[in-house]
């Protein structure tokens, strides 16, 4: 609005209505990180929202450049740094594929069992800050505890909790240390009925349901168009699983089900969520029974070497979408370039699409639905 | 009467002891024995509570089983640094706080928590008005010019949003919880409390019986209108970053604090008197259950009151919050009409009784 408000004609002032401006963030609690959003509001009704991104952006993709391949695997931890193992398989899978190795089944089992194991904590992570951004403070309580026993289990195998680091180039740093699958399998058994506890709490919930049907929707040639991947595509109606459709590690040896919404609302995406957590679930509990014995490295030289102008892109199904590697090599034991294909940033960029005409209350079950890690986005 | 109170009326005079000793006297004993230990022990056991619904266990430092925690909470606030807004308007950002607090603590002049005295005992109350009841809904209305003023005031738009919430939300609010009042209102054919609890007696039953419509109305109502979850729209952390208080801290934002509690406890005092029979015993009229008199009165009035409260932070640990506009669909197009049925029915009824 260029002319002050006074020098309008009543006509005009109406059809102006009650715009604001509102700076949404980045010290927003709702916003998971230093997501800044830009919002035009008429009353609570949002009219535009301009999301402003880079509050965390740390050059991760350079400092990739600087160092050896086996090096970099702590650079994608602390991208999207609930998911560090996942995003390690993706890093790894990528080297081992330029290089040429071929990983050891034990390997490729336990690495499933990480993954999964990370995927089920970081979508518990997800339900806990949707939940309490929505206004139920209890699941969030009820996430955590059974989260805090995930990372105990990481924590056994390499030490760490958040910042794994616990997959090499060609297999893994360490075998499973003496009655981890145990503890493994015992928390395998009781999950599913504490994913019952948070469905009582939620799924039928009225006030739950009126928040999140119809909220959001996102149909499938749109989600398409954007290039959404992970748990929002699969909320829209799209059967799209990298894990189904193009197996890596152990997946095409354990049978699992790719749940999928109908009607790509916020209540769709998280009926996705949960279900893949119990899916989740069962392939743990699988490769748990199939876990065979033997080594857990491949055969490989002690400096990784790119072949000179090579490229690869290895993509695999992160908690929250695709998260892919392409990197070049130039025959140094450096990468050339490596770029990440980032789930959270290519979701984030619906959410001005999804907002559009929604309140200023369905904005943070929006940011909570496309389920983003500033770490990932802004790299 | 105490022999000492006796001598004190004695000495000044019976009316001059009626009308100005006694009721100070009761108010400073209520106020300072009564309802600001009952808040500030009130936020300890909803954390409690809460801790005990989420697996964890809540306050446990500072006393044994945290039993200090609100002492301690109390001297952090009262040292802490009270800052103001850069070109917030100075007299509507003090004079807020207060009108949210003074009117939640003058309802509690009005609630009986025990029968009147036979010959010249020591009431269980500050004072008996007649129109009690009225009295009550016009003294909640005011808490509602404390939110807006306090929103508007912070010179920003969160709080402002969160003022304008609370305005929206409590005008709807009090309609219905007005209406719901009416219902009892109808079956005592008084507005002073105290006869409302005598016709419970009267009755032989507990209003919540042949009201229940009416209680349900009341208990949604005034969750809503002490901006509880899931109606605490006008602060909803995760939204509006505590809406119209963000701006405030250290004691002022202390007594929005205090309000909020004083409001959950004044609501769960009116829904008692009128609905649950007050300081009356279960089956007020059975007589083999006689023997529960010997618990006394302020006790029984007491024990509703905190079950009250529990189901109050109850619902804090179960529901989501809802949305601005399906609150006010909850409450202009179930709860009005609800509300007006409701007294058409009881209307209908005591004619034809």
């Amino acid at each position: 609005m260029t002319e002050p408000l006074r020098d309008l004609s009543p006509d005009a002032l109406f059809a102006a209505g009650e715009e604001m401006e509102l700076n949404f963030g980045p010290q927003h609690p709702s916003t998971h990180g230093v997501l800044r959003l830009k919002l035009r509001v008429d009353g609570e009704r949002i009219i535009d929202c301009y999301p402003i991104i880079g509050y965390l952006h740390r050059g991760t993709e350079k400092l990739f450049e600087l160092h050896p391949f086996f090096q970099n695997v702590p650079h994608t931890d602390r991208m999207d740094y609930v998911a560090a193992a996942t995003n390690n398989l993706a890093y790894v899978g990528a080297v081992e594929k330029l290089v040429g190795l071929v990983v050891p089944p034990r390997a490729r089992y336990i690495r499933t069992l990480l993954a999964e194991l990370q995927r089920i904590s970081s979508h518990l992570l997800w339900l806990a800050t949707h939940a309490i951004d929505i206004g139920a403070m209890t699941p969030f309580f009820y996430c955590f505890r059974e989260r805090e026993q995930i990372l105990d289990l990481f924590e056994q195998y390499c030490g760490a909790r958040l910042t794994l680091n616990c997959m090499r180039p060609g297999g893994l740093p360490f075998d499973l240390p003496v009655g981890w699958t145990d503890r493994c399998r015992a928390f395998v058994e009781v999950f599913p009925s504490k994913v019952d506890e948070y469905e009582g709490l939620l799924t039928n919930n009225r006030i739950w349901k009126r928040r999140t049907v119809g909220i959001g929707v996102l149909d499938a040639a749109t989600a398409i168009d954007y290039g959404i991947s992970g748990p929002m595509l699969r909320g829209s109606g799209v059967a799209w699983d990298l894990r189904k459709a193009m197996p890596y590690e152990a997946y095409g040896e354990v049978e699992f089900d790719v749940p999928v919404g109908k009607n790509g609302d916020t209540y769709d995406r998280y009926l996705v969520r949960i279900e893949e957590m119990r899916q989740a679930n069962r392939i743990l509990a699988q490769c748990l029974d199939q876990l065979p014995a033997g080594p857990i490295m491949a055969k490989r030289p002690r400096v990784l070497k790119a072949p000179k102008e090579s490229e690869v892109y290895h993509g695999i199904e992160g908690p929250k979408g695709e998260i892919g590697f392409y990197i070049v090599g130039d025959g140094t034991p450096n990468p050339y370039r490596c770029h990440v294909r980032p789930p959270s940033f290519i979701n984030l960029q619906v959410l001005p699409e999804l907002t559009k005409g929604h309140l200023l209350a369905d904005l943070v079950a929006l940011i909570g639905t496309t389920d983003i890690v500033l770490g990932e986005v802004d790299r | 009467m105490p022999s000492w109170l006796e001598s004190a009326r004695e000495a000044v005079g019976p009316t001059l002891f009626d009308y100005a000793v006694s009721p100070a006297v009761k108010i400073l004993v209520l106020m300072f024995l009564g309802i600001l230990p009952l808040i500030t022990y009130l936020v300890l056991a909803e954390r409690k509570i809460l801790g005990f619904i989420q697996a964890r266990v809540g306050p446990n430092r500072v006393g044994p089983w945290g039993l200090l925690q609100p002492i301690a909470d109390v001297l952090k606030l009262l040292v802490k640094e009270d800052t103001m807004p850069h070109q917030a308007v100075k007299w509507a950002f003090v004079l807020a706080p207060c009108l949210v607090v003074a009117p939640a603590l003058i309802i509690f002049a009005v609630i009986p928590m025990g029968p009147r005295p036979a010959g010249e005992g020591l009431a269980w109350y500050i004072t008996d008005v007649n129109t009690g009841a009225l009295l009550v809904v016009a003294l909640a209305t005011i808490g509602v010019y404390g939110l807006i003023l306090g929103g508007w005031s912070s010179n920003n738009k969160f709080s402002l949003m969160g003022g304008l919430r609370s305005a929206a939300q409590m005008i709807s609010y009090e309609v219905p919880q007005g209406l719901a009042l009416v219902g009892p209102l109808m079956l005592a054919g008084s507005l002073s409390l105290i006869d409302i609890v005598e016709s419970q007696r009267a009755l032989g039953l507990w209003f919540f019986v042949p009201q229940i419509v009416a209680f349900f109305i009341y208990v949604v109502a005034g969750v809503a209108e002490s901006n509880r979850n899931p109606f605490d729209l006008p602060e909803a952390e995760s939204e509006l970053v505590a809406g119209f208080h963000t701006e405030y801290s250290g004691m002022r934002f202390a007594l929005f604090f205090l309000g909020e509690y004083a409001n959950m406890i004044v609501v769960s005092a009116v829904a008692t008197t009128l609905f649950l029979g007050g300081w009356l015993r279960p089956f007020p009229n059975v007589e083999w259950l006689a023997f529960l008199d010997w618990v006394p009165p302020v006790l029984w009035f007491s024990l509703k009151v905190f079950a009250f409260l529990f189901v109050y932070i109850w619902f804090r640990g179960t529901f989501p919050r809802y949305r601005f506009d399906q609150l006010m669909d909850l409450g202009w197009k179930w709860m009005i009409p609800l509300a007006l049925a409701n007294i058409l029915v009881t209307g209908l009824v005591k004619l034809a009784l």
